[in-house]
């Protein structure tokens, strides 16, 4: 761990692959400048790769002040122990006082590899990030701006608020969409930091010995108009509605976990805190019981309708539109009144 | 080609079936009325181990860190073919975050032997997939998270495919070494008819001294205890015994367990109250819906 250092920087790690910056970084490198103009210091974005110096500018006009560029061959692709490392020799060497990942599969495998070395602490899939004070009442004492880490806990029932006052970096995850995606500006300058960087193959326990990408099977932050499914649809078969109201708006299928835990659609299609984050104009949500979890994936959403034959339903406190109702009832009803317009 | 295993598993209660009455009314959460799960990936970490087991040989060990009524999750790993089943439970692991838990099974698992540490993904009551790792950091050997097959196993190293958010990808790793394992990695096996007759009466010391309190509440601390040796004895004899260790069993040091060994805090718990918004309520008939969908065209949330 570091001690507590109130002029570190906030730091990001700019996860790349193949010469691409990740979505997620650049979204990360929105609300790290947020937090760092608050407590009047600098944001720091941590580039690792092989010959990836060039990404620099893209991260400056997203908002980083200082890109730190590790380069080496054997670094060219991500692996635990070898990021790890040189993360955590850059931690120790300029001591930032935040670093915020990305929730992502290589995010969620890096972040706590780190904080295990540092022994600090890490609090992970955060939906909320901001700057406050944590008073100690046992030691009668303040902690003066603290990253507060927000997130939803405990099956949702709950909001807790993570602190870490004493072993920094104070660290967390977020995942892809949570964050809004910045304006560049691509006026805004910065300074590169070259780490040299020596490494030997030994170091690597692990051999990639192929990969395979596959795109998603739907790109729900770039709809206008989705339309989801829980587990109050109750079947495969059912979810069947949920897709034809989707086609007859041009609509992206969504689901909470709980459909797609029990195989209704497949995860790719899965929104709320462990899934994708939306801000659609229009969102519908069909036999979903609202639980926090979900709500964070889609509450920023302009309008939302809620269809659920509970009354009580915790969605139709979010919702715009209630109908209460059976889905079986009301989806084709909505279908023909769609495109009885068109 | 024997591979000793080392499964570390958790009761969790079961988020799924969260009702009201599971919160207090200060905020805070009634462990206690909810129901208590074997962690969903916890059993495909097992199921992998066993499945090594069964092609190769060696031995299966589950460990869970926990109160003592996380036994039950042991017993569930043994019905299914664990050889070994530990208990750590000591009253100064409580409050810990990932790090100090992730510290605590470090020096449990270090009393072992092993070549190959499996977990589940996350547990379903924190979603943080955070102790696989750390653990992994811990033992100073390498992960390989997000396990959906395990392809080869030999001497010296595995082969395994893992699943990495947008796509797949194959590494080869040198063992010993940790792995998280999702759910798609295979189908658990049920607990075993035979096993569970066998072993359903076996238990951790502390089950055995909280039962015989319950069952003689006049007697003296020094009385139960007397009892409570013969009957653990008696259990060790029949292979019935499952091991608990303390935090002075496993070697821990304490500035690095519990409260004071977890760098993260709890700054606030709010209950989840949730304010209406403008809404309107649409009657579920057709013109109520057709209304509903002219209303959306006209301000073009609808195109």
């Amino acid at each position: 761990m570091i001690s507590v250092n109130p002029k570190g920087e906030v730091w990001v790690f700019a996860e790349q692959h193949e010469g691409k910056i990740e979505d997620i970084a650049l979204e990360l490198l929105g609300r790290a400048r947020m937090l760092g103009d608050k407590l009047g210091v600098k944001v720091g974005a941590v580039l690792i790769g092989d010959q990836i110096k060039s990404l620099a500018e893209k991260l400056f006009h997203y908002g980083a002040d200082n890109v730190y560029v590790l380069e080496n061959p054997l670094l060219e692709h991500y692996q635990t122990n070898s990021y790890s490392k040189v993360i955590c020799d850059l931690i120790h060497k300029y001591e930032p006082q935040i670093m915020i990942y990305g929730a992502s599969a290589c995010g969620r495998d890096l972040a706590p590899r780190v904080a295990s070395t540092i022994k600090a602490g890490l609090t992970a899939d955060c939906t909320d990030l901001q700057i406050g004070d944590h008073e100690n009442k046992s030691e009668g004492k303040v902690h003066k701006n603290l990253l507060l880490q927000i997130r939803p806990a405990f099956g949702g029932n709950i909001i807790a608020t993570i602190i870490n006052y004493d072993r920094w970096p104070q660290m967390a995850t977020v995942r892809e969409g949570v964050m809004p995606m910045p304006t560049p500006d691509a006026k805004r300058k910065g300074q590169v930091i070259a780490e040299k960087i020596t490494m030997q193959k030994t170091e690597l326990p692990i051999e990639i010995l192929c990969e395979h990408k596959r795109e998603k099977k739907v790109n729900l932050k770039a709809s206008r108009i989705v339309v989801a499914g829980g587990a109050g649809v109750g079947s495969k078969d059912n979810f069947k509605l949920v897709w034809e109201l989707a086609n007859a708006l041009g609509a992206a299928p969504g689901a909470t976990r709980a459909a797609v835990d029990l195989g209704f659609i497949d995860r790719d299609h899965q929104i709320g805190q462990t899934g994708t984050t939306v801000r659609p104009s229009l969102y519908i949500a069909i036999g979903i019981s609202g639980a926090i979890q979900h709500q964070a994936g889609m509450s920023d959403s302009q309008k939302i309708i809620a269809i659920n034959n509970d009354p009580t339903a915790p969605i139709f406190d979010v919702a715009h539109y209630k109908i209460v109702g059976d889905l079986n009832d009301v989806i084709p009803k909505m279908i023909k009144a769609i495109k009885a317009r068109v | 080609m024997a591979f000793n295993c080392v499964v570390t598993i958790k009761q969790v209660p079961d988020t799924k079936r969260i009702t009201g009455q599971a919160m207090n009314d200060d905020g805070t959460v009634n462990r206690g009325a909810l129901p208590a799960v074997f962690n969903p990936e916890d059993l495909n970490a097992l199921e992998l181990a066993l499945d090594i087991k069964d092609k190769f040989g060696g031995k299966v060990t589950v460990i869970t860190m926990g109160l003592p009524a996380a036994s039950e999750v042991l017993r569930q790993a043994i019905y299914r073919g664990a050889d070994e089943a530990i208990l750590v439970t000591d009253r100064r692991a409580g409050a810990s975050d990932t790090l100090a838990t992730s510290y605590i099974l470090s020096c449990a698992v270090k009393k072992l032997n092993y070549d190959i540490v499996l977990c589940g993904r996350q547990a379903i009551d924190g979603d943080t997939a955070q102790v696989g790792p750390q653990l992994a950091e811990k033992l100073g050997i390498p992960q390989v998270t997000y396990v959906e097959e395990l392809l080869t196993v030999e001497d010296h190293h595995i082969t395994a495919r893992r699943n990495i958010g947008n796509g797949w990808q194959e590494v080869k790793c040198k063992l010993p070494l940790l792995m998280t394992v999702v759910d798609e990695a295979n189908e658990p096996r049920v607990p075993g008819a035979k096993r569970l007759m066998k072993y359903k009466k076996a238990k951790t010391a502390i089950e055995i001294q909280t039962q015989l309190k319950k069952e003689n509440p006049t007697a003296s601390d020094a009385e139960v205890k007397q009892i409570a040796d013969t009957k653990i004895k008696e259990l060790e004899e029949k292979g019935l015994l499952i091991k608990q260790w303390d935090l002075d069993q496993i070697n821990a040091d304490l500035q690095w367990c519990g409260r004071d060994g977890s760098p993260t805090k709890v700054h606030r718990i709010q209950s989840v109250v949730l304010t209406a918004r403008e809404s309107k309520t649409v009657e579920a008939t057709d013109n109520g819906i057709t209304d509903m969908i002219r209303e959306l065209i006209t301000d073009k949330t609808i195109s």
